[in-house]
């Protein structure tokens, strides 16, 4: 029997490696980093984003599904309170079964940024941080920097007035130009150091900025447009607490490149 | 006659045994080893449906102090820390005390000198600072090492041992900042700008009490402290 199991696992764990490592490649697509200027920082200055993946698709509610029954201790009966407010998984009808609403490959929301994070320690991944999201979600279809390009611009904005987005399924809309989909349109996703924000005026060095974020919506060209789909980001992220569940916010994974 | 009872006496025993035997494994749940079906678990031996492994006896899961520890405590991060003493610490083994905590960096030259004072004039006030520990979680972990904690303690005269300082993973602070809903961002290489945040736990790790800003009367972090003692 004992022989039989070390058989077993010796198979099971001498098989883990190559699905996994294909799993990476096709649920993920590698960002070539480079230099950007954040949309909206504490600091003007260039900041480098280094090469990373990204999952194609936002986090689903199906694959969050069966991560829960893997894992009883984020059931929304089990979660510990510290880590999930309230209305974590709310409109999920028990522990595993999420609202007739809702589709199997519509992105998780309601979750919070702690469970968002095991989440993706799960599956060997970690949450991007902010500059890598705000990186890859500059370029457009059909290119990596798409900042000033006003059409792009609109895009956004009319994504962020767009009721209930979050229903959508993934993967409807067009990949951008690093075959990411949904990055706009869809969630507001968690990043890792979204409490890297501070737009409350914290530190006497946050008056320029605040400056340059309120002056960005006196003008309306592509920069303008560029300032404010960011304004709305950083807002949020800015105004959010780490237990925060709400319904249009899920995330995606990032990982590291191994050189 | 004697010799008897001898014989009888193991057989009662081994009776006695068995019967514990039986009555434990009555009581025994079997499950898949590899787990093929979750949670799924069955009341007698056989072969498991999905794998065809033998079913096993599943274990009691031990009972471990994570359970009393409160929903809403801090102790619940499993994150490691170490001291400006180079000890090795989980959150947990603060429990017991009421932690006065901020978020700093030791090359800080603006706001925490100031969060810094106003922490060891609660602890000035306080007087009687017996099970309170006043806990220093640095922001910027590769410069602040224990060591450099340790000198940052002597220079400023929180060498006591109700002073303690904490360095962690970049990734471990920025979980700990969020339980805190500290905010904080490095802006250069040697300056970060950061909510200036004093909070009071008490003895279970649970948050009662935060003061945002700087300078501001130090009275009711007193009075919240006073009132956990």
């Amino acid at each position: 029997m004992i022989k039989r199991l070390i058989f077993f696992l010796t198979i099971v764990i001498g098989a883990i490696p190559e699905p996994l490592m294909a799993q990476v490649q096709s649920d993920m697509k590698k960002i070539k980093g480079g230099i950007y200027v954040p949309l909206y920082g504490l600091d003007s200055s260039n900041v480098i984003v280094d090469d990373f993946y990204l999952d194609t698709y936002p986090v689903t509610n199906d694959e969050y599904r069966n991560y829960l029954l893997k894992n009883p201790s984020w059931r929304k009966t089990e979660v510990i309170q510290l880590f999930a407010d309230q209305r974590y998984l709310n409109k999920w009808v028990n522990d595993t079964t999420f609202s007739h609403s809702f589709k199997g490959q519509s992105p998780i929301t309601s979750i919070s940024w702690f469970a968002a994070k095991a989440y993706c320690k799960s599956q060997g991944k970690r949450l991007p941080s902010v500059d890598e999201w705000e990186y890859a979600a500059m370029a457009s279809e059909n290119e990596p920097n798409a900042q000033l390009d006003s059409v792009f611009q609109q895009f956004i904005i009319e994504g962020y007035e767009t009721p209930k987005t979050s229903l959508k399924e993934i993967g409807q809309s067009s990949p951008n130009y690093w075959g990411i989909h949904d990055l706009h349109a869809m969630v507001w996703e968690w990043t890792s150091d979204f409490n890297s924000v501070l737009i409350s005026g914290e530190s006497r060095k946050d008056v320029d900025t605040d400056r340059k974020l309120f002056c960005a919506g006196g003008s309306v060209n592509a920069t303008a447009l560029m300032n404010y789909a960011a304004f709305m980001r950083y807002a949020i992220r800015g105004s959010i607490k780490a237990n925060y569940c709400m319904e249009n916010m899920g995330f995606r994974c990032a990982s590291d490149i191994i050189k | 006659m004697k010799t008897s009872i001898t014989p009888l006496f193991i057989l009662l025993v081994f009776v006695q045994l068995s019967i514990g035997c039986n009555s434990n494994d009555e009581t025994s749940e079997y499950h898949c080893p590899m787990e093929c079906e979750a949670e799924k678990v069955y009341a007698d031996k056989g072969s498991c449906p999905v794998c065809k492994m033998d079913l096993v006896v599943k274990e009691e899961k031990v009972v471990d102090d994570s359970h009393e520890i409160d929903p809403n405590s801090i102790f619940n991060l499993e994150s490691k820390w170490r001291t400006q003493n180079s000890d090795e610490i989980l959150l947990k083994q603060l429990k017991g005390d009421i932690l006065v905590v901020v978020m700093f960096y030791a090359t800080c030259e603006t706001a925490c000198p100031r969060l810094i004072a106003d922490m060891k004039m609660v602890h000035d006030e306080l007087g009687n600072n017996k099970g309170v520990n006043y806990v220093l979680v640095s922001i910027d972990p590769t410069k602040d090492t224990p060591e450099k904690l340790k000198s940052f303690a002597i220079e400023n005269d929180l060498n006591s041992q109700e002073w303690t300082f904490l360095n962690g993973s970049v990734e471990n602070v920025r979980e700990f900042a969020n339980v805190l809903s500290v905010k904080y961002k490095e802006i250069s290489p040697t300056d970060f700008s950061h909510s200036n945040i004093i909070s009071v736990f008490d003895q279970k790790g649970v948050l009662q009490y935060q003061r945002e800003g700087l300078g501001i009367d130090n009275e009711e972090i007193v009075q919240e402290v006073s009132k956990l003692q």
